[in-house]
Order: C-alpha cells, then sequence, then structure tokens
C-alpha cells in the first residue's frame, strides 16, 4: 500500500462531498485524511484526500471520481512537486515543573502556544504530516490530554494553477 | 464541447425554431412543459401527496401520456424496458417517501445495465425536509449510488435546466438513469418557463470520438493476431453500432461472441456468430475466448459472470478494450491497447484502419482460427435431453416460441433459468429485440418491462419469457396492461421452483431443496393458478402441459390481440441450464451437461 494526495476540484454544491466520500467508501477505500474549502474561485471548491491504495485500484478510484458529473478534475499531488501541510492542535499536561521544558520543544519545532492554563498548554503546529508526526513523539512523555487535527491541504510548486485549467477545461 | 458551438446542426436549428418565449406558470406547469418541450411522449408513474401538484396540470397535457402503474417498481422497470426496445429516454414518475423507495431496485437495474431513464420524484415541503416528516425519505442520498446523476430541486425556477439537463446526462456518454427529486413548495411556486434552459455541466464532458492512436494500436494488434475473437457486449447494441458491427466482422471475418446483453448485436444465423460466453455459454463461445491470442473487447465490461475465475480468462489473449467509460477499461482485466468512445465511432475508425492494412497486404490471415472455432461450433450446438413421461421441456417451449414469433418480436425476460433459456435457444436476429436484466439480475422484471416495450413498440410484439417465481413479483402490472389496451404476451415458464436456485442446490447442495418449492404447478397444487389470474385481471389465459400442444397454444395466443396474453406453460421441473461453468473456476472447466466435460477429438487437445 502506498500514500496518495488527490486534489479534487468539485462544483461548490450541496451534496458534493457526500458523492465524494460515498464513493470512496463505495468502493472499498479508506480515506486517511479529508480536507475541504472553497477555492479562490467561488463557484469551485477543493477537497484534498489522502488515500492508501495500491496504483491499479487508484487508478479506478481517479476514473470513478471522473465520472462524477459534478467533479471538475482530479489531480494526483506527487509530495515532491507539492506543498503539503496540515494544522494540529495538542492539549499538552504541563505543569509549573514541566512548562518550560515543553515551551522549548515548542519553539524547536516552531510551533506557537495558543493557550495557557495552569496544568496545560495548547500548541498549534503545522507543518507536512513528518514534522508533525515528530513533535507529537517529543511531546507525548508529558502528557498529550487532547489531540485535534485538519486534513492535510497540498498545492503544487511552481506557477501553474490546476484550478485555472480546470475552468478553461469547462 | 467546441464542435457544438460550429455550425448549426438541423437538431439545433430545430431545437431553436422550438424554443418558447417566458411564459408565467407554476412549477408544476414548468415541469410538464419541459417534458414536453423533451419530447416525452409516456410518462410512467403513481400520484401521492408530495407529486400530486405535478398531476394537476398533467391531466391537460395532449402531449405526454401518464400510464398509472399498480407498483412504482412497475414504473421504473417499465421506463428501462420503453428506453430499451426503443433507445429514446424512458421516464417514471412517484410521489416522495415509498413512492421513491420503490423505484430502487428499477433505479439500480438501469445503473447496472446502462439504460437511459428519467426518474421524477416529489419530495416534501423544502421547509420541512429533515424534519422525518410524512413520507418523508431522502431520496436523492439513497439513490446516489446507484444513478448516474441525481437532483434535488427547491427552486421552481430551476425545474426546466434540471430537467434538460437530466435527459442529456441520461443519454450521452454511457446511459443511465437520472433522479429529479422535486419538493412540493417547489411545484406550488409561481415561476417563469422558457425553453430552451442553458445546460450548466462544466465536468460533464463524455469522449465519444476514439483517439486515432489507440485505433492504429488496436489495427495492429489485430493484423498481427492469429486468434482474434470479437468480445461484443450491450455498449454496442447502446451506441446503436450494430451495423458497423457487421462491416467490421465482413471485412475482417473474425469469429464473434455476443454476452447476454449484446444478445441480437450480430444476427444469430450469422456463421461466424459463436454465442453467447460466459456461465451459461455455448462451448465454442468459451472456449473461443479461453483460447483467442486477442479479445477485441467493444463495449462490454469482463463481468464475473463472463469471465469465471478471472485469473484464467483467456490467458493467452491480449486485450483490445473499447468502451466510452473510461473507468470500465482495465477494472478487471488489464486492457493492452484501450480505446476510450462510443463503439460506433470505434468501429467506423476501426474499419478504416483495419480496411487500410488489407489494402496494403497487411491484414491479419484467421482462416485455420476461424476452421477451428466453427469446428467447436459445430460439435457442440446447444441442446438439451428431452423429458420423460410426456412432460414439457422448458427448452422445447422456448425454441417453439422462437421458431413461430420470429425475429420482429421483442423477448423480455425475468432472471434465473427461463432467462438463460431465452437467451440461449431464441433466434434474435436484430438488435433491441432481446430485454433483459443483466447486471443487477432483477427477478419481476419482465412483466413491467415487456409493457414499457409494447408502449414504445406499440407494432411490435411483444413476449414477456418469465418464470413462475419472476412472474408473481410484480404480475399485477397485467392491471395496467388491461386498462390501458397494451396487449403484452406473457409464457410464464412455470416448473413451480425457484428453478436456478434449485438448480445450484441440485449440483451442489446434495439435492436439499431449501425452500425453492412454489407449488404453482407440481403435485396437484397451482397457487395460484396463473390461467385464473389472468382472468381475474381480464387477461386471456391458455395453459399448455403437453408438447403436442405447444405450437398450438402459441398459435392462439398470437391470434389473441385485444388484451394480454398469460400461457401457463407447466414444465418438466428437474431440467437444467447447460452448459454451465461452476462460479468461481476456470472457463476451461465448462461442463455441457452434469459432471461431463465436452469430448474434444484428439488432434484438438494435442493442438490446444
Amino acid at each position: 500500500m502506498s500514500q496518495h494526495t488527490l486534489s479534487v476540484l468539485v462544483e461548490n454544491k450541496p451534496g458534493v462531498l457526500a458523492r465524494v466520500a460515498g464513493l470512496f467508501a463505495r468502493r472499498g477505500f479508506n480515506i486517511q485524511s479529508l480536507a475541504v474549502g472553497e477555492t479562490e474561485h467561488v463557484e469551485i471548491s477543493r477537497i484534498t484526500v489522502v488515500v492508501d491504495v495500491e496504483d491499479l485500484p487508484l487508478e479506478q478510484v481517479t476514473k470513478q471520481l471522473n465520472k462524477l458529473v459534478e467533479v471538475l478534475k482530479v489531480v494526483e499531488l506527487d509530495a515532491a512537486s507539492a506543498v503539503q501541510r496540515q494544522v494540529m492542535l495538542i492539549k499538552v499536561r504541563a505543569d509549573a515543573a514541566t512548562r518550560s521544558q515543553v515551551l522549548e520543544l515548542v519553539q524547536l519545532f516552531r510551533a506557537k502556544v495558543v493557550d495557557v492554563a495552569t496544568e496545560s498548554v495548547t500548541i498549534e503546529a503545522t507543518g507536512p504530516g513528518e514534522k508533525l508526526t515528530a513533535l507529537l513523539g517529543v511531546l507525548e512523555p508529558y502528557g498529550v490530554r487532547e489531540l485535534v487535527q485538519s486534513g492535510i491541504v497540498a498545492i503544487g510548486r511552481g506557477p501553474r494553477s490546476i484550478t485555472d485549467r480546470a475552468l478553461r477545461g469547462a | 464541447m467546441s464542435e457544438t458551438q460550429a455550425a448549426p446542426t438541423p437538431a439545433r436549428l430545430a431545437e431553436q425554431a422550438r424554443a418558447k418565449a417566458p411564459i408565467e406558470v407554476t412549477g408544476a406547469q414548468s415541469l410538464v412543459l419541459s417534458l414536453e418541450s423533451m419530447d416525452v411522449d409516456t410518462v410512467f408513474g403513481i400520484p401521492g401527496g408530495a407529486i400530486l401538484p405535478a398531476y394537476d396540470p398533467l391531466l391537460d397535457s395532449v402531449k405526454v401520456r401518464h400510464i398509472l402503474v399498480r407498483h412504482e417498481q412497475g414504473a421504473g422497470h417499465a421506463a428501462e424496458g420503453y428506453a430499451s426496445a426503443t433507445g429514446r429516454v424512458g421516464v417514471c414518475m412517484a410521489t416522495s417517501g415509498p413512492g421513491a423507495t420503490n423505484l430502487v431496485t428499477a433505479l439500480a437495474d438501469a445503473h447496472m445495465d446502462s439504460v437511459p431513464i428519467v426518474a421524477i420524484t416529489g419530495q416534501v415541503a423544502s421547509a420541512s425536509i429533515g424534519t422525518d416528516a410524512f413520507q418523508e425519505a431522502d431520496i436523492r442520498g439513497i439513490t446516489m449510488p446507484i444513478t448516474k446523476h441525481n437532483y434535488l430541486v427547491t427552486d421552481a425556477a430551476q425545474i426546466p435546466r434540471v430537467i434538460a439537463e437530466a435527459f442529456h446526462i441520461a443519454a450521452t456518454g454511457r446511459p443511465g438513469p437520472v433522479l429529479v427529486d422535486i419538493s412540493k413548495d417547489a411545484l406550488q411556486a409561481k415561476t417563469t418557463f422558457a425553453w430552451p434552459p442553458r445546460i450548466d455541466l462544466p465536468g460533464y464532458h463524455p469522449v465519444t470520438r476514439p483517439h486515432t492512436k489507440q485505433i492504429r494500436e488496436a489495427s495492429r494488434l489485430i493484423a498481427a493476431s492469429e486468434r482474434p475473437v470479437l468480445y461484443v457486449g450491450g455498449g454496442v447494441i447502446r451506441a446503436d453500432a450494430c451495423e458497423e458491427l457487421r462491416q467490421f466482422v465482413e471485412l475482417t471475418r473474425i469469429p464473434v461472441v455476443t454476452t447476454l446483453m449484446a444478445r441480437g448485436a450480430l444476427p444469430d444465423s450469422h456463421e461466424l456468430h459463436l454465442g453467447m460466453p460466459g456461465m451459461h455459454g455455448s462451448v465454442a463461445a468459451v472456449t473461443a475466448l479461453q483460447k483467442a491470442d486477442l479479445l477485441i473487447t467493444l463495449g462490454a465490461r469482463f463481468d464475473d459472470r463472463v469471465t469465471g475465475q478471472l485469473s484464467t480468462f483467456a490467458p493467452e489473449a491480449k486485450v483490445i478494450h473499447a468502451d466510452i467509460d473510461p473507468a470500465e477499461i482495465s477494472k478487471n482485466r488489464k486492457a493492452d491497447v484501450p480505446i476510450v468512445g462510443s463503439c460506433k465511432d470505434v468501429l467506423v475508425d476501426l474499419i478504416q484502419s483495419v480496411d487500410a492494412d488489407i489494402d496494403a497486404g497487411r491484414g491479419g490471415d484467421y482462416a485455420r482460427w476461424r476452421e477451428r472455432t466453427l469446428g467447436w461450433k459445430r460439435d457442440f450446438p446447444l441442446g438439451y435431453t428431452s423429458t420423460e413421461g410426456g412432460t414439457l421441456a422448458p427448452q422445447y417451449v422456448i425454441e417453439r416460441l422462437s421458431a413461430i414469433v420470429g425475429p420482429e418480436a421483442v423477448y423480455v425476460a425475468g432472471v434465473g433459468q427461463h432467462q438463460m433459456w431465452a437467451a440461449q435457444f431464441v433466434q434474435y436476429e436484430r438488435p433491441r429485440a432481446w430485454l433483459n436484466s443483466g447486471g443487477l439480475g432483477t427477478m419481476g422484471y419482465a412483466v413491467p418491462a415487456a409493457m414499457g416495450a409494447q408502449v414504445g413498440e406499440p407494432e411490435r410484439t411483444v413476449w414477456a419469457i418469465d418464470g413462475d417465481g419472476c412472474f408473481q413479483m410484480t404480475n399485477q402490472e397485467l392491471a395496467t396492461c388491461v386498462i390501458n389496451n397494451i396487449p403484452i404476451k406473457v409464457a410464464v415458464i412455470n416448473n413451480s421452483s425457484l428453478g436456478m436456485v434449485r438448480q445450484w442446490q441440485s449440483l451442489f447442495y446434495n439435492e436439499r431443496y431449501s425452500n425453492t418449492d412454489l407449488h404453482t404447478s407440481h403435485e396437484g397444487t397451482r397457487i395460484p393458478d396463473f390461467v385464473k389470474l389472468a382472468d381475474a385481471y381480464g387477461c386471456a389465459g391458455l395453459r399448455c402441459e403437453r408438447p403436442e400442444d405447444v405450437d398450438d397454444t402459441i398459435r392462439q395466443a398470437m391470434a389473441i390481440n385485444d388484451r394480454p396474453v398469460v400461457v401457463d406453460f407447466v414444465v418438466h421441473r428437474d431440467a437444467m441450464v447447460w452448459p454451465m461453468v461452476q462460479a468461481g473456476v476456470s472457463n476451461d472447466a465448462i461442463q455441457v451437461a452434469k459432471d461431463t466435460a465436452p469430448q474434444w477429438d484428439r488432434e484438438e487437445e494435442v493442438g490446444s
């Protein structure tokens, strides 16, 4: 199994996400990460979906996605030529004795503290998946009380825009 | 899309001529006007609370005939039968909640077999959506996986555009069902109607023209091959490409198999037609695919009922796979030459390309292979053992039906043994003469689909060949047929059993017949008595129990044209469908009878 990141440009209409998510479930593909939002064109939304599949079933899921009437374009973004980012909010146990050590780690990872209480700090971290996993690894010994993460968003490097091309294709 | 904006086509001019200036109407009137503008002549349906507003203006329409069915599933299959027989989009209508959910089986069926239908359902008022209102069901959510596309309309102004888009999507590309769910308040609201609306489908661009490079590559493989077979599926019929197929066969002299969905795509009488492949295919068709070195696949999808165990299917063959749906290509079997396009355009281009090869002296020579395949066809014809004690063989009934009724009729089957016999023993000479539920395997398809076919093709004789199990699932539509003067004929192949399940119980479950006895003819019980049932509906009811009465009974049925006819053919119960490849095993293990492999001659065994 290998990880693939798909950018799916869709019409910004109610029910489209259900169609896309339903297709993955129906064809037996497990979604690892999902992020949805409007693009620079209000009529187009962009779904970034990360799946664990072999190449052949990936081709099938891409083709099936393309068959959905409201899907405008499906692009696979490979890690080398795309920027991937994810946001994580981590509530870590930290009291007077351990707070400074935790804050040092936050600095090292260029993360931010967004909330402080007597027994905890809440950290906001952004980055590619590996960086966040590493941060989480070093925070774990202090006690992670709560964790929430966004889906991965990804964009191709260089000046080209897949949204422009999708609009022209239409 | 740019092509369509070029010179005005006759169709576009006609459309403009029919353009209608905006008028003030209700959403319901807008719906009926939209259907009229799409040239819909028939709608099958049942009214109810949420769709009620639409039924009022429908009463005034002189263009749209509404046929009141007895169950919404019947409306759905009737729309399918209409579409499959005529090639035009079939239309069905139902109310919200249970009305809509009753359409689900027919929609799933149309989705699997690529049948262009549009289903219109009422929905509760938009303010009530999501409140578990009376007769509320999220039919858009329910049908997402079984429609090509679907809509929920809550704004009356959108009705003309959505209807136009629904018909466009249903009929173009790979055809399929489209559902339009309209809330009651949208049907009641005031709006303006103008035609034609602007279609806005930025993500929908079916590719119909094949890529030249792929066509050349395919021609190269065809020329280089020694044992090619044309593996023809239902896509050829949906694309109206049967004439092009015939030309291609004449040009190349390559043997042909037609799948269950493609029966009639090439006349059965054609000498190079080897029959149907698959689980109950002919020995010649199954063996030709297994021994081939090239499959020229047109509008077929390597279904498990055709391939058997996929890893051992056509093991020596390269694959050319042409389909209008890119997702079908390399889904089950990897294609060496994928071609995305409509079968018609693909065949036109292939004919040109292969013809050029032949002219240049680069054509393939398949004479030896042709002889081998025709040898199998000669040595292993379809057959059946006659029954003992004067009982009726089901295959004989269907054979005689075909002989007497002829190729111009429409034959519509349910699902099971009778379906396979109808696929095997009716001689199909033209496309759209054979309608059945192939992909979904929907028991109960026959009667309502025959009804739809008869409405679409009033001049043709339409025979439903049904089983006693299937018939009991949807025979309420006989009432619809009688009242609306739709004189279908039904041959019930009555073996008093769920016959195909019983066959599997005979072969694989030690003759333990768990829950397959239907008591419709054997051991003195007739529950129900189909002749009395026919009579109760106002149909003609006939019964035939002896071989010597078959011809007369069929002729009698053919002579009745003022009402539907139901013939109860009481047949031998232990007849089985042969040949057969057991589920999940290699097609090499085809059996022509129980535990009996085909007897190959010595040379063939060595040669293969």
